[in-house]
């Protein structure tokens, strides 16, 4: 009885409440958009995308515009410099992506160094779901349905050109569009995850859920599905967790995520370590 | 499965019908300026197999993406059922199979989910399949001789097997225009007597098929037309008797091609490779 009062004691408070419900949104917005990113290969861009928007977060705060504004502006702008400076010249892509976002995160460090101190900019580092305001709360809400409305219509056309682009135009899809789509959205995903993991962890939730999914199913749909309860258990064990151990909540998450991918690597029953150490053996006691 | 099946005798009719395939004068240069066609000239009509032939590096994967536009033209025009190409592609008229396909083979989608991507252009916004398009795709995969595999992911399947899944995909589409690079490269004499007996029954049912090839062998038996490439051009196209001479293909190999009795083709002096068009890499992990 004592350890169930113990237990349930987070759930008593509004702000775990919060702090659980907006977790678990994130973790599943950045999870269905984490299939996507992974499969294409863009793990550099989405970590790209994520710092840039920092001197945006500091210069939305000075002018006095919500945070998600400026962050969105940066996010798509370096992505544009990253497309523009890469087809101009004959830098290789993940050096032109390594330059432009290191460039526009020391920028944000900068400014962030330069602004009278404020704890609400600092916490766009390392996220502080726990302190989150309610202004923020409604605008990552609607930022992160926007995400997941976009990306569930498009879904199979996005897949498609993940997976093969030249099809994709021969039925005259417009891989343009697909393109920058992609992009867009996850400029918006990496947008609603800032004030829950931060700028720094937030490729995480952009990545791990979908590559645990990738071990554990050669089904793209139940791919989608197992990223996202990976990526809703993650956010809600890791900002749980938190509480007890009274440490960074995106830190938490992260771990967790961490956790369930190391677990899929090992065993999961087809591409885990173990099935495959399994199979070889068979192989060799057959050959 | 088209109820509409157009006669097998294209081009003797009285009126001139709307070819199939109309390449006319098209040029092309790759962005460093190099010539990849040179004033390329072909037509193709109805419920005909052309066979288009010519070293590695005359330009036939070239003239493919050419007509599928993903290459910009300097001159001339392609029409495709007299379309420009990407009203035709938006319509659905062309089926396009490259030489290899640059996909990740470790994707999580099954032979049947490749298959159904061919559908795409004519579902809605959405991409859900109907009834209509699932006996589409299990129709296709039945003509392929794929149905057993169905549930297959990609990666699992041989050489022969992948080419197999992928022209099921171009099945699926129901184009009335194929353009098939190569399908003959890297497969087993089972899947090639497959293919060219699939390639048959689609001409007889009204479809024009377009296809580059190394094996001479098949040409007369496969081909109602073929076209000569080298150079990067298109120097004759035709009838199969009037244009697969002797003479021509000397010209084309330079040097008279010999066959070997399992109908591969050895041309003494052997060509470079073509130039790279585009950057290939496209930064597989």
């Amino acid at each position: 009885m004592e350890v169930l009062t113990t237990l349930l004691a987070p759930l008593q408070y509004d702000f775990m409440l919060r702090a659980l419900g907006i977790s678990a949104l994130v973790g599943a917005v950045c999870a269905v958009l984490s299939c996507f990113v992974t499969l294409k290969g863009w793990s550099l861009m989405g970590d790209a995308v994520s710092h840039a928007v920092l001197p945006g977060v500091v210069l939305a705060y000075l002018v006095g515009v919500p945070f998600i504004v400026g962050a969105f502006v940066f996010g798509l702008g370096s992505v544009t410099a990253i497309g523009f400076i890469q087809s101009r010249s004959r830098v290789k892509e993940d050096t032109v992506i390594g330059v432009v976002f290191t460039g526009l995160f020391a920028l944000g460090l900068l400014l962030l160094s330069k602004v009278p101190s404020d704890v609400h900019l600092s916490h766009i580092l390392f996220g502080d779901v726990l302190g989150i305001r309610d202004t923020d709360v409604i605008q990552t809400i609607i930022v992160g349905v926007i995400a997941l409305i976009s990306i569930m219509v498009l879904r199979k056309d996005l897949m498609l050109f993940v997976f093969d682009p030249t099809h994709a135009r021969s039925i005259g899809l417009n891989t343009t569009f697909l393109h920058y789509a992609l992009l867009t959205i996850l400029a918006l995903t990496i947008v609603t995850a800032l004030q829950t993991v931060g700028v720094i962890l937030v490729v995480a939730m952009l990545i791990t859920p979908g590559a645990t999914a990738y071990l554990l199913t050669d089904k793209f749909n139940r791919m989608i599905w197992i990223a996202v309860g990976c990526g809703v258990l993650s956010s809600l064990l890791g900002t749980y967790f938190s509480y007890f151990l009274d440490g960074a909540t995106g830190a938490c998450i992260v771990l967790m995520q961490s956790l369930f991918f190391a677990a899929a690597f090992l065993f999961a029953p087809k591409h885990g370590q173990l099935a495959l150490a399994r199979q070889r053996v068979r192989d060799q006691s057959a050959a | 499965m088209t109820a509409s099946v157009l006669s097998n005798t294209a081009g003797t009719g009285t009126t001139q019908p709307i070819p199939s395939l109309s390449v006319e004068g098209v040029s092309v240069a790759y962005s460093g300026g190099q010539v990849a066609l040179r004033d390329v000239t072909l037509h193709l009509n109805a419920g005909t197999i052309c066979g288009l032939i010519g070293l590695n590096g005359a330009g036939k994967s070239t003239l493919f993406k050419t007509i599928m536009g993903f290459l910009p033209t300097r001159q001339g025009q392609v029409l495709v059922h007299g379309q420009p190409v990407h009203m035709a592609q938006r319509g659905g008229l062309i089926a396009y199979v490259p030489q290899s396909e640059e996909v990740d083979w470790t994707f999580p989608v099954s032979v049947e989910d490749v298959v159904m991507m061919g559908r795409y252009g004519h579902m809605g916004r959405l991409r859900r399949p109907s009834r209509h398009d699932r006996d589409v795709v299990t129709h296709s995969l039945n003509r392929v001789g794929m149905i057993d595999f169905r549930g297959r992911q990609i990666g699992e399947l041989s050489g022969g097997q992948r080419k197999r899944a992928f022209l099921a995909r171009a099945l699926a589409q129901e184009g009335k225009l194929l353009l098939l690079d190569e399908p003959f490269g890297g497969v087993d004499a089972s899947t090639s007597d497959t293919i060219m007996g699939l390639l048959r029954d689609l001409r007889d049912e009204g479809h024009t098929v377009l296809i580059s090839t190394h094996d001479l062998g098949s040409i007369e038996a496969l081909c109602d037309t073929v076209a000569l490439l080298a150079g990067r051009t298109v120097l004759a196209s035709g009838p199969t008797r009037e244009v697969f001479t002797p003479e021509n293909l000397g010209r084309v190999f330079g040097g008279l091609p010999m066959l070997t009795p399992n109908g591969s083709v050895v041309v003494t002096g052997s060509q470079p490779k073509s130039p790279n068009p585009s950057p290939t890499n496209t930064g597989a992990n």
